[in-house]
């Protein structure tokens, strides 16, 4: 296959060639027998030529459109991903969930539809106040809070696990509410299926 | 019953504590709210001499500090004590001159000898100017080896029984979490060390024999209650509590059981499992999806007391421990934030210590048992996780005045405060009983 590629430029530059060193003499000589099959060939070139190019493009098209077909799964792939771990947030010694929170998790639910085969796992966490040990109950409700919400809404409970955290892994390291707003959340953790996850439209 | 005379005798030197009397104090912290006046006056002088024999210097610096540290003494030292000292021992026994020793303030001579068979002590009355009581204790180990101190350690209890009536607490040991251990300190700040695996800890609590300590422990699916024998080393899960959250164990004071919080999808309650039982829990609290944690027996056993949301916010409550007889301890608002939490019921069963939110920070605080009467007993930085020493009168507590994280010791009744830890980041500290076969 390549090296039939390589030898028909060759053969067509040979024939290129000829017709034209033809054409320049001056002296006109009888009309050669071989100039209509040299046209004939000519063509026949330049169509083949054609053929050749118009599969290539078709090719690239081909690979292209493979190509925005698999950028577009692999971005609707990510999207998903990335909206099924969305972190939700909670208020100071809550565990109730704000709009914007079930905005977010009811974002999860038709890619949890739509990939059956995945499983998660909520981790409630708390801010660095209240009690060390009463923490770790708060970030254990925050985590059911999230499931309950999920498998109220059709997710299987069997699909979705929880842990608390409490305290002892805040994302922000500081001492004000900026620090603390950040690290009152749920995190939510894909522990199976999450290669295979498609995007929802 | 030891405990009862225990009881009574702690409770006759209170009311002596009691009495009005001009407020002077010199060594109270800075910060600490003080309930009662700190009086070195009303203490009796005490005047430990040098100790004679190997390591003399050590055991008589150990005594000195653990007296010092027990609040019941004054323990007399300086220039005066060191050449009056002199003169009266060195190996000849010359007969000690009780006069001299009135006027340096003593109402008490420790006289210490080391030798091969261990200690032996000598109490001198120095107002009836004779011995009156006398007692041989035996050491182990390498000097400053843990057991050595800790059996030192004992020394100094016996001889503060003898003076004052009530028995130290030198001979203790404080657990805490600091990074990702659990670690034990002796009760005067030597011997720090771990005594966990490194992980996600939390709430450490000891055995009434101290041979046994319980913690919680992060694992994939949940936390753990680990329980951890010092002797042998050995380590195994209390199987009553498969996955989910299971945390704050407490030992039953009969050290059969375990109190702990046990978390799922319903809310957290407590539960109490038998340490040798089959792994079946009886349940005492019903929080109807609340959180439900940190419990802590009564001495007799009978009650718990425990954090509680289940009125919408955290606050301490009683129970029996079947889950009867419900009662909120904590009712009042006592600052302007509502949040208590992490009771520890006081050995001679009076007070409830617990930490209180006050203007968005907490402090440790009691509650009287008997009339409701609360205390707050700190207030400069963040204090909280307060476990009481086997005297009932001393606490452990977390503190940031510091900056970091560091535990501190404070006398309930003096107000007076020293920080127990130095490396950074010490929490949940839990004091335990006393360590009699413990090394």
């Amino acid at each position: 296959m390549i090296g039939k590629t390589r030898v028909v430029p060759a053969a067509l530059l040979a024939v290129a060639a000829a017709a034209a060193c033809s054409k320049k003499q001056p002296p006109a000589p009888p009309p050669a027998p071989v100039q209509a099959p040299n046209q004939d060939s000519i063509n026949a070139a330049r169509a083949r030529e054609d053929s050749i190019a118009r599969a290539e493009q078709a090719r690239r098209d081909s690979i292209a459109r493979a190509q925005a077909e698999a950028d577009r799964l692999r971005a609707a792939h990510d999207a998903a991903v990335n909206t099924l771990t969305q972190v939700i947030h909670f208020d100071f010694d809550s565990d109730a969930l704000t709009d914007e929170a079930k905005a977010a998790l009811d974002a999860k639910i038709p890619i949890l539809n739509a990939n059956p085969g995945v499983q998660i796992r909520i981790a409630g966490n708390t801010d660095e106040r209240g009690s060390d040990e009463y923490n770790q109950a708060l970030g254990q409700r925050r985590a059911a809070a999230a499931k309950r919400y999920l498998t109220q809404h059709g997710i299987a409970d069997n699909r979705i696990e929880i842990i608390s955290y409490g305290e002892e892994r805040p994302v922000a390291q500081g001492h004000d509410e900026s620090a603390w707003s950040q690290n009152r959340r749920d995190e939510f953790e894909i522990t199976a299926g999450a290669d295979d996850i498609k995007g929802v439209q | 019953m030891p405990r009862s005379a225990l009881v009574v005798c702690a409770l006759a030197l209170l009311t002596l504590a009691a009495r009005p009397a001009p407020a002077q104090d010199t060594t109270t912290q800075r910060g600490v709210r003080i309930g009662l006046t700190y009086q070195p006056g009303t203490k009796p002088g005490v005047v430990v001499l040098p100790v004679t024999g190997p390591d003399g210097d050590s055991v008589r610096a150990i005594l000195q500090r653990d007296l010092d540290y027990g609040d019941r003494i004054e323990v007399i030292t300086g220039d005066a004590i060191t050449s009056t000292a002199s003169t009266q021992t060195g190996g000849g026994g010359s007969a000690i001159n009780y006069g001299v020793w009135k006027s340096l303030g003593a109402a008490a001579l420790v006289e210490a000898a080391v030798g091969p068979l261990g200690v032996h002590v000598v109490i001198h009355d120095v107002t009836a100017k004779r011995a009156v009581r006398t007692g041989d204790f035996s050491l182990s180990g390498a000097p400053q080896s843990p057991e050595w101190r800790m059996a030192v350690h004992g020394i100094s209890d016996e001889i503060e029984r003898w003076i004052t009536g009530v028995r130290g607490i030198a001979r203790t040991r404080i657990l805490y979490v600091r990074g990702n251990r659990v670690y034990v300190i002796d009760s005067d700040g030597y011997g720090e060390r771990a005594v966990s695996d490194a992980g996600t800890v939390l709430a450490p609590a000891w055995s009434p024999d101290g041979r046994y300590i319980a913690y919680s422990r992060l694992e994939r699916r949940g936390w753990d209650i680990i329980v951890h024998d010092l002797v042998t080393g050995s380590s195994r899960t209390l199987a009553a509590t498969p996955g989910g959250l299971n945390t704050t164990p407490a030992f039953s004071p009969d050290g059969k059981s375990i109190a702990y919080a046990h978390g799922d999808e319903n809310g957290t309650d407590i539960y109490i499992a038998s340490l040798a039982g089959n792994g079946r829990a009886q349940r005492v609290t019903v929080g109807r999806g609340t959180d439900n944690i940190s419990p802590s027996f009564s001495p007799d056993g009978g009650r718990v007391a425990f954090t509680s949301g289940r009125s919408g916010h955290p606050e301490v409550y009683t129970a029996d421990v079947d889950g009867s007889n419900v009662e909120l301890l904590t009712p009042f608002n006592f600052g302007d934030q509502y949040y208590r939490s992490n009771p520890d019921w006081s050995p001679d069963g009076r007070l409830i210590a617990f930490q209180s939110l006050l203007n968005g920070q907490f402090q440790v605080m009691t509650i009287s048992l008997r009339d409701r009467t609360v205390k707050q007993l700190t207030s400069e930085g963040v204090n909280e996780d307060p476990s009481w020493a086997p005297d009932a009168r001393h606490l452990v507590f977390t503190s940031s005045r510091t900056g970091v994280k560091q535990l501190f010791v404070l006398d309930t009744e003096s107000g007076r405060a020293r920080q127990l830890t130095h490396a950074a980041g010490a929490r949940l500290g839990a004091w335990s009983h006393w360590l009699d076969h413990v090394q």
